[in-house]
C-alpha cells in the first residue's frame, strides 16, 4: 500500500508517539514541529510547538551555540537539558537525523529529576513507555524504602535491647549504684587517661548482725540506705559501686585533697551511724574506711590501688571501726594490717 | 516462613484486636518470645502455630481470619506502603490482575528471600478470570483472596470472587468483573511517598 507523505507523516508520528512519548521533531529551521503526549501534558499542550527549540530548552552540556549549526554537532551524543521556563526540570536525551525530512529528532528522558518531576506534572505509568523501566524503578525505590524502615526499626529496637542490657550487666540491681564491673572498667579508664583521682574502700560494720537479727529484707532495706547517702555524699562525676555483700568502692575523680577527702569520709560514718528504722526495730550499724591516692604513685595500677586501699581498711578496723585511714608504706609495718582482721566476715 | 508474613498477622492482630489478644495468641502459640520481627526468618512450623493459637484465641474459622488479614494488608492505612507497592501493577483493576503473574518476581526484588506463591491468571473471557496459585503456604489464597476483594475497592472496581481448593496444593479463585468503574476508587499518585 503506498501512502501520502501527509499521512505517512502522521503515521510515523502517531508511532512514535507511543515508543518515545518524550520525542520532539525539530525542523531545519529550528522550530519545534511536534512533541510526544508525555513532554505535551508537562507543557500544556501545543503551547511550545512552532516556537524555536533554543527558546524552549537550554542546552547545558555539552556547550554549544544556540543555533540549528550547532545543535546538528551534538548528533548521537548525550546531551544535558532543561526548560528555560518553570519548573526547569532537567532532562537528559539523544538527538539523530530525520529519515524522511530535514531536521532532527530528539528523545528526551527524566534521568534521575525523575522525583521532582513526578510531584511538579503529576505523571501516572501512562506516561511511560510501556518498555520504559521507569515505573519498575519506582516501585523498587519504594519497597527498598520500606524494606529499610523495617530493618531500621529493628536496629533501633537491639539498639534500645542492647543498650538495656549493659545498664543492667553494670548496675547492681539492689541499690543502683555500679557493680563491681563497671568500678573495674571506670577504675581502668582513669588509669589508662593518667588522670588523677582518690579511690575510697568502704565496708559496713556490724551489717552480718543487722541481717542475722533482723532478716534480709531488713539488711536490704539498710545497704539501700547506705547506698542513698553515699550517692548524696559524692559528686555526679564520681564513682560509686558495690562490690561485694557490704562492701563498696567509691571513686572520686579528679579530688585529691587528703583534707577533703577525710571530711567526706567522716561525714558519710557519721551518717552511716545513724539508725534506720525497719519494721518498729531501730537497725544501726557503721562503716570502715581506707583511702588511696593515684598521686601518690608513679605508675599506678588497679591491682596495687585495690590492694592498699584494702591494707588501709584494715587499720581502719584494727583501730576500732568507725574509721578513715590513708594509705602509706607505714602501715605495712603492722603485720595485723595484711590480712583481713578476724571476724571481718561478721563485720 | 520470612518474618513479613508473621509481622503481617501480628500487626493485623494488634490493630484489630489490640495488643491484649496478640499476647494471648502468642502466649497459647508458646514459642519463647512475645513478637515477630519483620527482617528475621522464622520456622515455618512456627508460623502454623500462631495461626492455630490465632484461630483458638479468636474463635474463628482459619479461612475468615486469613481473608480478613488479606483485607487488613490493603485497606488499613498503617499499612498503606503495601497497598501503594500493589498499586504499581496497573491503572486499572484489570491490568492489575494481570500484574499477579509477576508479583512473586516483584516482592523478590524488593526483599530478595521473600518467597510468595506462584501465581498465574487466566483470562476466560475479558470479565472473566482465574487466578490459580500453587503454595506450600495452605490458605494463602484465603489471604489473596481478601487481598484482592480490597484491591477491588480501591480501584473502584466492581467484582464478585470465588474460592476453591484445587487439590495438590493448588488454590483457585475466580474473578468476575461486574463493572470497572463503580466507584472512584482511592486515589494513587506514582511519587506520593518518595521525593
Amino acid at each position: 500500500m503506498i501512502i501520502g507523505k501527509e499521512e505517512f507523516l502522521k503515521t510515523a508520528g502517531a508511532a512514535m508517539d507511543v515508543l518515545c512519548p518524550m520525542h520532539i521533531f525539530v525542523s531545519a529551521t529550528g522550530h519545534i514541529r511536534h512533541m510526544g503526549p508525555t513532554l505535551k501534558k508537562m507543557r500544556g499542550g501545543d503551547a511550545l510547538i512552532g516556537q524555536r527549540f533554543f527558546e524552549v530548552f537550554d542546552v547545558s552540556r555539552p556547550r554549544v551555540e544556540a543555533s540549528m549549526a550547532g545543535l546538528t554537532g551534538l548528533m548521537g551524543r548525550k546531551l544535558h537539558l532543561r526548560f528555560r521556563d518553570a519548573p526547569c526540570t532537567d532532562l537528559k536525551g539523544v538527538m539523530v537525523p530525520r529519515m524522511d525530512e530535514a531536521g532532527v529528532l530528539i528523545n528526551l528522558s527524566f534521568g534521575i529529576s525523575i522525583l521532582d518531576a513526578l510531584a511538579d506534572y503529576s505523571l501516572t505509568s501512562r506516561d511511560f513507555a510501556v518498555t520504559d523501566p521507569t515505573i519498575e524503578m519506582l516501585y523498587l525505590i519504594e519497597a527498598k524504602s520500606a524494606a529499610m524502615e523495617a530493618s531500621r526499626t529493628l536496629n533501633q529496637r537491639l539498639q534500645g535491647a542492647m543498650i538495656a542490657a549493659e545498664e543492667q550487666a553494670f548496675t547492681d540491681t539492689l541499690t543502683g549504684l555500679k557493680n563491681r564491673r563497671a568500678m573495674d572498667h571506670i577504675l581502668g579508664r582513669l588509669l589508662e587517661g593518667g588522670k588523677s583521682f582518690a579511690l575510697m574502700h568502704l565496708d559496713l560494720d556490724f551489717f552480718k548482725a543487722v541481717n542475722d537479727t533482723m532478716g534480709h529484707a531488713a539488711g536490704d532495706t539498710v545497704l539501700q540506705k547506705v547506698a542513698k547517702i553515699m550517692v548524696e555524699e559524692t559528686r555526679d562525676m564520681d564513682t560509686v559501686a558495690r562490690v561485694g555483700g557490704d562492701e563498696f568502692v567509691l571513686i572520686f575523680n579528679r579530688l585529691t585533697d587528703r583534707k577533703k577527702l577525710e571530711e567526706i569520709a567522716r561525714r558519710m560514718i557519721a551518717r552511716l551511724e545513724e539508725p534506720v528504722p525497719y519494721n518498729g526495730q531501730m537497725c544501726r550499724i557503721s562503716g570502715s574506711i581506707g583511702t588511696v591516692l593515684s598521686t601518690d604513685y608513679d605508675a599506678p595500677d588497679a591491682v596495687r590501688l585495690l590492694s592498699d586501699a584494702d591494707i588501709a581498711l584494715y587499720a581502719s578496723k584494727h583501730k576500732g571501726r568507725a574509721c578513715h585511714t590513708f594509705y602509706s608504706d607505714d602501715l605495712l609495718g603492722d603485720d595485723r594490717n595484711l590480712a583481713p582482721p578476724v571476724g571481718r566476715e561478721a563485720g | 516462613m520470612h518474618g513479613l508474613i508473621n509481622t503481617a498477622i501480628q500487626s493485623f492482630t494488634r490493630d484489630t484486636y489490640g495488643d491484649d489478644t496478640w499476647a494471648q495468641v502468642m502466649h497459647h502459640a508458646d514459642l519463647g518470645f512475645g513478637s515477630f520481627e519483620a527482617m528475621l526468618t522464622y520456622e515455618d512450623q512456627q508460623t502454623l502455630d500462631v495461626l492455630a493459637s490465632l484461630e483458638t484465641v479468636l474463635r474463628r474459622p482459619r479461612e475468615e481470619v486469613l481473608e480478613d488479614i488479606g483485607t487488613y494488608l490493603v485497606s488499613n492505612p498503617k499499612v498503606e506502603a503495601l497497598r501503594r507497592l500493589l498499586r504499581f501493577g496497573g491503572v486499572n483493576f484489570i491490568e492489575f490482575l494481570h500484574s499477579l503473574d509477576d508479583l512473586p518476581g516483584r516482592a523478590r526484588l524488593a526483599v530478595s528471600d521473600l518467597d510468595l506463591p506462584t501465581m498465574e491468571l487466566s483470562e476466560r473471557s475479558p470479565e472473566y478470570f482465574a487466578l490459580t496459585l500453587e503454595t506450600s503456604m495452605a490458605g494463602f489464597g484465603h489471604v489473596m483472596l481478601g487481598l484482592l476483594r480490597a484491591m477491588a475497592d480501591d480501584y473502584g472496581a466492581l467484582v464478585m470472587l470465588d474460592y476453591s481448593a484445587a487439590g495438590q496444593g493448588r488454590e483457585r479463585i475466580e474473578i468476575r468483573l461486574l463493572e470497572s468503574d463503580f466507584t472512584e476508587g482511592k486515589s494513587f499518585h506514582l511519587g506520593a511517598k518518595v521525593g
